[in-house]
């Protein structure tokens, strides 16, 4: 669409979209990403809200933050820093800043940098860009609210509204910056006011009006961008954050096994959304009770299970301290049962909007007596979608807890997920209760992969009672015996020890990497990018948009997806390589784990525990320091 | 009729008629505990209830907590979970929305009800989910081998309060009304006829039930109910109340209940100018539960007998038929009904070769 004289192709840019928490970022954000989705461009997402509950307008504490990553080729991470910067107000420039590249374009709308902005904003001066240290040829500074008034004068909307549109004007500039098709974007807004098509006319006037702006004023002053796409993946997409791939996983297996979605939960930042989402979809039959307390979330899905659905509890790490008492009655009384932690920082109360991977160790080994519990954990906000149907297809075939970890990060972030074809997607078979064992079954006998057979309420000739205590293998009846108490621990260890998981996989230089990078869930996209720009392949995060200097070293990366149990081929690949980084947001907990499993296996550690995200350019400069070492 | 209890092969006759069954269909296995303890009455009770009410076992589920009464449904040849302290009441929960048909039974005692188990005991009542809780009362931890519970009376000396305890019980039916509950019985253990009447309107009843049972722990707290354990201390210090019967007791029904200002009076019938018109005729149905809660309050050494029977029993809406019900709405209502379906709810673009 651009006509412009000055187009240079880029591999990636990062935009981030800044204002007041009402000024709907977070909207045009999503559009930008969709117009880019649309063209094969690879995008990630993640949404940085203010954690005060309710800041006053224009202040610093309320400034909420969208950030896009684009891509021509695949983007595993929603960007260190951005190349382009909007930000909406003062508060906004001055807390978005940090996030800017030294040479980003700047985006302000100068109607929000008056006097009383700026005093609450904290500015000393009238000079603020000046104040910021940035260069004014790097600003758009427009009079942007003025710009939308115009353009809807004669719409006749009131006020409020008017100030509503402010986003899509930001959102046309950007557009124009990047040479993005405004069909889409039309097409996207008209879709989502299909009721209100007066409200999608407005808009779509003032991204044109955001557009046309750019093209006629900066035309000549500034570049314009392409981001062609290299490895067009054709289908059909959406734009999915992780907790909503993840109930729509657990939706996906349930239909899929034949069986009622339950979920037992409570209110929990960052895991509310989870409970939001399968709320919603009564026509679907997704039982939702909003319990009493973490305690009855678990205790509840344990109940449900028991009762035939495929029962799910949603948490975030001081839940699954307060759920381990029912997860052990789960673990013992042999019942399907899935536990998402969506981790956030901790300990207590901690970090409730941040992220971090500090209760690995705790979903592990958290509970008393010998309670063995598989562990996955999802690697990307995507990857929340398998990751849930994965974690539900081996509870119900293996009759087991099985705990899913995903964080703030990817609970929150999000990309473009392909529609799957759930026809196509495995098979889930619960080990029911064959009915030739009538009459002479009882409740521990156990199918071929070491399960115990289901036997749910309704079915005549299976009536039995489970419990919290320990029971005799042969009779199902309460027992005390010290040989079948070992052989019970033993029986339940093995099943899960048992369950067949996929390789660990390793990308990179497989045969003659000169350090493996290892790490598990989320952390995959930023480790990747780490390793990417590492074997020069990828342009350096932290350098200017379009450099291509590269760094010749030899680097693979091992992520884990599945804790416990690791997979088989694990110790081989970790004594595969010279040298062997753990990079974990905590203090080393999979270092541990891994040191406690593998002989002799003692691990260089990256850990940062700071409830952000990792940083691509400190990752390179700490695994550069391990190579070069 | 049918007497494999272990096979539960369905009844003869079963097909098109209502099925027909013993408590012996109910029975399972030999009861562990003391000699003597009123676990062993409530549990025969419930067995010869059950065959009352004609529910197949493949049908029922007994929940309970961690406890001597907890032990109970290892004892009956139905469903069952005898599950962790106190979680109970949000296991039954579970159950019962996820297979509203399962007829659900949560035995709990007054440690695993109303101390450990205690919130999720008064948000079953406040949501009114269709279960019925058997609170099996002995005032005693009997487990754990003697410590006061939380209905111990005040000064209660046990193990762990060797000086007597200086707090105040929790009173069952307060709480339950507390809560919301919309059912309340109370029967003595030993009182068969009295249980099995109080157990079938529970079940009767749709929405979350409370039944206490007054049980005597002969161990560490012997003779806790001693005033109305036997037929002749109820007729002396128990009414038994029945909706729309006058509340009248004694030996001779020769006592009756009045109202005298905000509260009630003792009054005997033919005395001081009361006659049989004065005497109160039991509301279980009426929504206002202040009348109620007096009669369940009524015998902690106050003069008054004790109630026994259907305190309360006032209809209104149950959480899983709810739950059911506003499935079929949004069902109806909404244009997607499976998982592909829903996939294309969202904005959705294509990428093109």
């Amino acid at each position: 669409m651009a006509d412009s004289l000055n187009i240079q192709e880029l591999e990636q840019v990062v935009v981030r979209f800044s204002g007041d928490s009402g000024d709907g970022m977070q909207l045009a954000g999503n559009i930008f990403s969709t117009v880019s989705a649309t063209v094969g461009n690879s995008i990630s997402t993640f949404p940085d809200y203010p954690a005060d509950i309710r800041a006053p307008q224009g202040s610093l504490t309320g400034v909420s933050g969208f950030q896009v990553h684009i891509g021509a080729a695949q983007v595993y991470t929603p960007g260190d820093q951005c190349d382009v910067l909007v930000a909406m107000n003062a508060a906004a420039f001055k807390t978005q800043l940090r996030y800017a590249k030294p040479n980003a374009t700047i985006i302000i709308d100068t109607d929000s940098f008056t006097k009383k902005d700026l005093d609450k904003a904290e500015f000393k001066t009238d000079d603020y860009i000046a104040e910021m240290g940035v260069d004014p040829d790097r600003v758009i500074a427009c009079p942007l609210t003025t710009m939308v008034k115009d353009a809807l004068a004669d719409t006749g909307m009131d006020a409020k509204s008017v100030l509503k549109c402010r986003n899509m004007f930001a959102l046309g500039l950007v557009c124009w910056l990047f040479s993005r098709d405004l069909n889409v974007a039309f097409n996207f807004l008209r879709e989502k006011f299909a009721k209100k098509p007066a409200i999608a006319e407005a808009n779509i006037k003032v991204i044109q009006a955001g557009y046309d702006y750019g093209h006629n004023t900066h035309s000549s002053a500034m570049n314009v961008y392409r981001i062609e796409s290299k490895e067009k993946k054709p289908g059909r997409y959406m734009d999915i954050t992780g907790n909503k791939a993840t109930a729509y996983g657990f939706i996906a297996a349930a239909e899929k096994a034949g069986l009622q979605l339950y979920l037992g939960s409570y209110p929990i930042t960052p895991a509310t959304d989870v409970l939001h989402e399968l709320s919603k979809h009564k026509s679907l039959g997704v039982k939702t009770v909003q319990c009493e307390d973490e305690i009855a979330g678990c205790s509840s899905a344990v109940g449900a299970s028991f009762a035939g659905a495929l029962a799910v509890t949603s948490t975030s790490g001081p839940g699954i301290c307060l759920k381990s008492e029912a997860m052990n009655l789960a673990v013992i009384m042999e019942l399907p049962l899935v536990v998402l932690d969506v981790q956030r920082g901790g300990p207590a109360t901690g970090l409730p909007t941040k992220s971090e991977q500090t209760d690995l160790l705790q979903v592990l080994f958290g509970r008393n007596g010998e309670s063995p519990m598989p562990v996955m954990a999802a690697l990307s906000p995507t990857d929340c979608f398998a990751a849930a149907y994965d974690a539900s297809k081996m509870a119900l075939e293996h009759m087991t807890p099985v705990v899913l970890l995903t964080d703030a990060f990817i609970a929150n972030g999000s990309g473009a997920f392909k529609l799957p074809d759930l026809e196509k997607m495995p098979a889930i078979k619960p080990p029911y209760v064959p009915e030739e064992l009538r009459g002479s079954w009882t409740p521990y006998m156990r199918a071929e992969n070491g399960a115990r057979y289901w036997a749910v309420p309704g079915r005549e000739g299976f009536e039995h009672i489970l419990g919290g205590l320990e029971k005799d293998n042969k009779t199902g009846a309460i027992s005390t015996n010290p040989e079948n108490h070992d052989l019970m621990t033993r029986l339940r260890a093995e099943k899960v020890a048992k369950i067949q998981v996929p390789d660990l996989e390793v990308e990179g230089d497989t045969a003659d990497a000169d350090l493996l990078i290892v790490g598990f869930g989320s952390t995959y996209g930023h480790l990747h990018a780490a390793m990417d720009e590492l074997r020069g392949v990828a342009a350096p995060h932290s350098a200017p948009r379009g450099a291509t200097d590269v760094n010749p070293y030899k680097v693979a990366l091992a992520q884990f997806r599945y804790l416990n149990p690791l997979p088989a081929n694990t110790a081989e690949v970790l004594k595969r390589y010279p040298k062997v980084v753990v990079a974990e947001q905590n203090m080393g907990q999979l270092a541990s784990y891994l040191r406690m499993k593998i002989d002799n296996f003692v691990p260089k550690q990256f850990n940062q525990v700071k409830g952000q995200p990792f940083v691509v350019s400190e990752l390179v400069e700490a695994f550069k320091q391990i190579l070069d070492e | 009729m049918n007497t494999n209890s272990n096979a539960n092969v369905a009844p003869s006759g079963a097909e098109g008629g209502a099925a027909t069954w013993m408590a012996s269909d109910y029975k399972k296995g030999q009861p562990r505990w003391c000699p003597g303890c009123g676990d062993h009455f409530f549990l025969a009770s419930l067995h010869k209830a059950l065959a009352e009410i004609g529910v197949a076992p493949k049908d029922i589920a007994v929940i309970s907590g961690i406890g001597c009464s907890s032990r109970l449904p290892h004892y009956m040849a139905t469903y069952g979970m005898n599950t962790i302290h106190g979680r109970a009441a949000a296991i039954a929960t579970g159950a019962k929305v996820t297979n509203p048909k399962l007829d659900v039974w949560q035995i709990s005692g007054d440690g695993d009800g109303l101390a450990i188990g205690g919130n999720h005991f008064i948000h079953a009542n406040r949501r009114n989910i269709d279960l019925n809780i058997i609170l099996l009362n002995n005032r005693i931890y009997g487990l754990t081998k003697g410590q006061y519970s939380p209905t111990s009376p005040r000064g209660f000396v046990s193990k762990s309060s060797p000086y007597g305890t200086v707090e105040d019980p929790f009173r069952p039916a307060e709480l339950c009304f507390g809560a919301r509950g919309h059912f309340f019985a109370r029967a003595v253990a030993t009182d068969a006829p009295g249980t099995i009447e109080v157990l079938k309107a529970a079940h009767d009843h749709k929405g979350a039930s409370v039944t206490e049972i007054l049980q005597n722990c002969v161990i560490f707290n012997n003779g806790t109910h001693d005033s109305v354990y036997d037929k002749d201390g109820r007729k002396k210090n128990a009414i038994y109340v029945r909706h729309g019967e006058k509340l009248v007791f004694g030996e001779n029904n020769e006592f009756g209940l009045v109202q005298q200002g905000f509260g009630l009076k003792v009054v005997e019938i033919g005395k001081d100018g009361y006659t049989l018109d004065d005497v109160l005729v039991h509301d279980a149905h009426c929504e206002d539960n202040t009348l109620q809660l007096k009669l369940a309050l009524m015998g902690d050494g106050d003069g008054f007998p004790i109630a026994l029977g259907v305190i309360r029993d006032v209809a209104a809406p149950t959480y899983d038929d709810a739950v059911t019900a506003q499935i079929a709405e949004v069902s109806a209502a909404k244009k997607y009904h499976n998982f592909a379906e829903l996939l294309e709810t969202n904005d959705i673009w294509e990428v093109r070769e």
